[in-house]
């Protein structure tokens, strides 16, 4: 038993290792300040500006669409739908369901629903498909706080005379750190995920300046760069691996960090 | 118009936009589904669903959509992954839940979970920097005269380490349903610790550990990227686990960009994902489902 846990959580230094060992060799400062220079597949200088801030702007545009959709939808079956028991479970089994649903689904629904509204792959088409995969993982977080609210809190607010939508309001100051942790938790998966974005948000070698237009990311920068038979480009894969790993893993800290102040609000 | 009404009637909307939001999202379910099958309908109407599945022969340019390789190759890989996790993260959650000290619970519990943050495509990098080499120099040698690394077996071990902490997690909280009562009831009649966890922890635990390793499964079987890039892609039936398999969601991730030159080509790609949505949509709530009956019995 011991040895087994030892073997999963060496896999873990070993990941990590592997990763930091080789990235770092590659990283320098031209890495994350410069675009590629003469192509990505074909070498030269350059970083990978690009798929840096591609992944952000679809990161950060995605989890403020989830949010706009699961903070009301969460809302809804803890504060509003009390007394019908079964929707709120429907809901729930649905997220569970969708949360275990691979991204290349998501990819290639996100795909048909391009083809449907005649959309190219563009930045806007990342956020659409990265935020249906990841609405569930923010119910799903955010559900878990909310539903820890005591029953108290919301009967007191109810015999003040406040109406559903002012417990809401209540519910969800409660939970704010609860809901930074679904954040952060989203946005590490939406920057790190391939497959919803290989088939909508194309790749490109620029920084995209409008919705409509490609945008590189992370993932794909290292999947692409890695096969190229050129040591520059090469390199710059490894580089992508180590710079989404530290963000990956800031992300996941900063979600721990504001998962233990959590305890501090009890009643 | 009073405070009071507008109040209400501020109550009111929300509650309807708030309602109209979360049908969306229960819908979403439906749109995925009918969205692929559109897509993929004409492929169906065409030929018959037995002969797409069960047909070797997958030449696009004659029409020609067989998964059966594929299907195999996703089979192949998803199965030695969960034999190489399962009994891992049984033993190793029996451990973390019963017998670890609590200061290492409280290194392991993260750590675990911060394996489970890192992204599909790191593991892939890893794979590609060392289970592929060390199968190559190493290990397929012994076995067979010549391999790449790119290998069923690599796409295992990778796809083993991905569902670890998924395993580890839904395990503990399962244990985490045992009542206390019947392990004491069984220490007090003599048994020992580990005969406690054989015949009482996991004894229990039976279902639970099914909804734990079919959702694994799901996990598994979708899995794109890391897959990908160990697995070498080679669409043959594997005579050993040291061949190159092509998994489903391989097939898909690297022929979209050619899938709209071709006739048909796109329906079957889609309806590869459709079928891989229909069957991770209901392994995930069949054990979902077991798992929600296993923390009622808990209350």
């Amino acid at each position: 038993m011991v040895l087994s846990t030892l073997i999963i959580a060496g896999s873990l230094g070993m990941i990590l290792w592997t990763i930091m060992s080789r990235g770092i060799r590659s990283l320098n400062w031209d890495m994350i300040t410069k675009i590629p220079g003469g192509g990505f597949y074909i070498g030269k200088g350059g970083g990978i500006l690009n798929a840096i801030v591609g992944s952000v702007y679809i990161s950060i545009g995605s989890v403020l669409l989830g949010l706009a959709i699961s903070i009301p939808a969460v809302l809804y079956i803890n504060a509003y739908a009390r007394r019908n028991a079964w929707l709120a479970n429907i809901t729930r089994l649905v997220f569970d369901v969708l949360f275990g649903i691979p991204s290349i689904v998501y990819g290639a629904f996100g795909f048909t629903v391009m083809v449907y509204f005649g959309l190219k792959t563009s930045l806007l088409a990342g956020i659409i498909t990265v935020t249906l995969m990841i609405v569930p993982i923010l119910a799903r977080a955010m559900d878990e706080v909310i539903r820890l609210a005591p029953e108290e809190l919301s009967d007191a607010t109810y015999s003040l005379g406040a109406t559903r939508w002012e417990t809401s309001k209540i519910l969800l100051r409660q939970s704010t750190a609860g809901i930074l942790t679904a954040i952060l938790l989203a946005f590490g998966r939406a920057i790190g995920d391939a497959a919803t974005v290989l088939f909508t948000a194309g790749y490109t070698d620029s920084i995209p300046t409008s919705l409509h237009q490609p945008a590189a990311t992370l993932p794909l920068a290292i999947f692409f760069q890695l096969s190229s038979p050129i040591d520059a480009v090469q390199n710059r894969a490894y580089a992508a691996a180590l710079i989404l790993t530290i963000i990956v893993l800031i992300v996941s800290l900063a979600g721990k960090y504001f998962g233990k102040r959590l305890s501090r609000h009890k009643i | 118009m009073t405070f009071l009404q507008f109040r209400i009637l501020k109550d009111r909307l929300s509650g309807n936009l708030f309602l109209a939001l979360s049908l969306f999202s229960i819908l979403t379910v439906v749109m995925i589904g009918a969205g692929l099958y559109w897509k993929s309908a004409p492929i169906l109407r065409e030929q018959s669903i037995f002969h797409l599945l069960f047909s070797k022969e997958w030449k696009p340019f004659q029409h020609q959509f067989g998964f059966l390789t594929y299907i195999i190759g996703s089979l192949v890989v998803t199965g030695l992954a969960l034999l190489m996790a399962l009994p891992l993260s049984i033993l190793s959650a029996v451990y973390i839940s019963e017998f670890s000290p609590r200061g290492l619970k409280r290194i392991l519990l993260p750590l675990i979970d911060l394996l489970s943050g890192i992204p599909p495509i790191i593991y892939g990098v890893w794979g590609v920097l060392t289970i592929v080499p060390f199968i190559q120099e190493r290990l397929a040698p012994r076995f067979v005269p010549f391999a790449s690394g790119y290998s069923a077996l690599a796409g295992g071990v990778v796809l083993a380490v991905m569902i670890f902490p998924l395993l580890i997690s839904i395990l503990l909280e399962v244990f985490a349903t045992v009542p206390s009562e019947l392990k004491d009831a069984s220490l007090s009649l003599g048994a020992n610790e580990w005969e406690t966890v054989k015949s009482v922890v996991l004894k229990k635990s039976i279902p639970g550990i099914l909804a734990a390793a079919i959702l694994a499964i799901s996990r598994a079987l979708g899995e794109t990227i890391a897959v990908l890039m160990v697995c070498g892609n080679i669409a043959a039936i594997p005579h050993s686990i040291f061949d190159s398999v092509y998994p489903l969601p391989a097939l898909i991730a690297n022929n979209y960009g050619d899938m709209l030159s071709i006739p048909m080509y796109d329906a079957a790609l889609m309806l590869a994902a459709l079928i891989l949505f229909a069957i991770i949509f209901l392994f995930n709530a069949v054990s979902r489902l077991v798992l929600y009956r296993l923390e009622r019995r808990d209350e």
